[in-house]
């Protein structure tokens, strides 16, 4: 237990750093950007308790709102991302199988993490960036911007389980 | 009553769901009035301090740009203080004329974070209360503006850049003196659209804009770019202005906060005019 809050406090502490000071710098192609610091609720121990998994993602957005001056809307985003997780999960698992608790990348099957982490960060993604221009018109942009940012999200979170989170 | 209870508790994950939605909702609505969310920006101790120590390191791959432009500022200022000189000697008129256009302070600052990729980009400076930064002061760098103070703590300031669609300078073309206001819509970080010319103006691609005299904000004639391009859209009264943008944003390091010394007397001059307007 000690060890697992050890290890997920520097993991928040790191994603938040990450996004901030690098991710958030990142400029392709106008303003498409990474969001990867969704990766500390999705890795969230699958028995961790819904209150928990809700609170954490709230104070993950608020934190990382603070760095970007955007209050508010991580904060909303990641709390979206963190209540479908579980609604997620058991929509794309078989029954037979067996998930382990630790939903990285080594502990599971390749084909059921990249759906997992493909739906939930689009998900957080789409939330995330109409909540940002905060208007229906330029539909088109916007889901295009989402869709090119969530990409470039993925490829960053799986390059990264097989980088860093490892165990 | 048990029933509902029961219903409540077995739910809680979606009304717990809810409340923090609401909360952050409440966040986004409520930014505008900065006095209530003071601490939940960049502005910071912590958060700045972060940016700070960050920006300490990265700092070092800028500092052949940054000489390069302090070096051209110098030799700007250098030019026009050998015009101030040659004026005084001239006439005591522009002598006076020199005096009137002084009453201005700077604060020499440092950009410790700062982005353009957002469509709404914010600037945090290393200057705060203690040195005499306040809400609503211009920002400008040795090749043009860049922002407005918004928030202020102890060590830090958190303010708008231009590149902002909450915040618009005002602008004129320095050849004809017709002003409008600078707008930017998100996009390219090097272009801005002027507004509010219209057509009987004549124009040219590279004429100088530069800040107009109608805002406490910044002193009148700081560079603010040149026309990019320009039409005259079919059914309007207004020609359509890109200008590129004379600050690199995405290299500003050392900038200055202007403080205008006659801000007091402007404002209460304003309230004056507002009050005798309701009056009558």
């Amino acid at each position: 237990m000690g060890r697992q809050i050890i290890k997920y406090g520097l993991m928040f502490i790191g994603l938040v750093l990450i996004q901030v000071l690098v991710l958030n710098h990142v400029q392709f192609s106008g303003f498409v950007n990474p969001y990867i610091y969704i990766l500390f609720v999705l890795l969230l121990p699958l028995s961790s308790p819904r209150y928990v998994v809700l609170i954490l993602a709230f104070l993950l957005g608020i934190t990382i709102d603070i760095f970007s001056n955007s209050l508010g809307i991580h904060a909303f985003a990641s709390v979206f991302a963190a209540y479908l997780r579980p609604f997620v999960i058991s929509l794309i698992s078989n029954r037979q199988e067996d998930i382990s608790d630790y939903p990285g990348l080594m502990q599971n099957k390749i084909r059921w993490f990249l759906s997992y982490i493909t739906i939930m960060v689009i998900l957080h993604h789409t939330v995330l960036f109409f909540i940002e221009v905060f208007t229906f018109s330029n539909f088109v942009l916007t889901l295009f911007r989402t869709f090119l940012s969530s990409v470039f999200s993925i490829f960053v979170i799986f390059l990264s389980q097989l980088i860093v989170f490892r165990d | 009553m048990r029933g509902l209870l029961k219903y409540l508790i077995k739910n809680y994950a979606f009304l717990l769901f809810i409340f923090l939605e609401v909360v952050s909702l409440y966040f986004i609505f409520s930014y505008n009035k900065y006095q209530k969310v003071q601490y939940l920006n960049s502005s910071n101790r912590m958060t700045a301090s972060v940016y700070n120590s960050f920006n300490s390191v990265v700092e070092y791959f800028k500092l052949a740009k940054v000489n390069i432009s302090l070096a051209e500022e110098n030799a700007r200022l250098k030019s026009s203080a050998q015009l101030v000189d040659t004026l005084t000697y001239v006439d005591s008129v522009s002598a006076n004329f020199i005096q009137l256009n002084s009453n201005y302070r700077y604060i020499s600052a440092h950009v410790v974070n700062n982005s353009v990729n957002k469509t709404l980009n914010y600037i945090t400076l290393n200057k705060g209360r203690k040195d005499g930064v306040k809400p609503d002061m211009g920002i400008v760098s040795p090749q043009g503006i860049v922002g407005v103070v918004v928030t202020v703590q102890e060590n830090f300031a958190m303010g708008f850049s231009v590149l902002n669609r909450r915040w618009g300078a005002s602008a004129k073309l320095k050849k004809s003196g017709y002003f409008g206001p600078i707008e930017w819509s998100g996009g390219d970080y090097q272009i801005a659209k002027l507004l509010e010319i219209p057509f009987h103006v004549e124009l040219a691609v590279g004429d100088t804009i530069v800040t107009s005299s109608y805002s406490a904000v910044f002193p009148e004639g700081i560079m603010i770019g040149t026309i990019h391009s320009f039409e005259r859209p079919d059914g309007e009264s207004f020609y359509q202005i890109e200008i590129k943008l004379a600050t690199d944003f995405k290299s500003i390091s050392y900038v200055e906060v202007v403080d205008n010394l006659d801000k007091a007397e402007l404002s209460e001059l304003d309230n004056l005019i507002e009050n005798g307007a309701t009056n009558n």
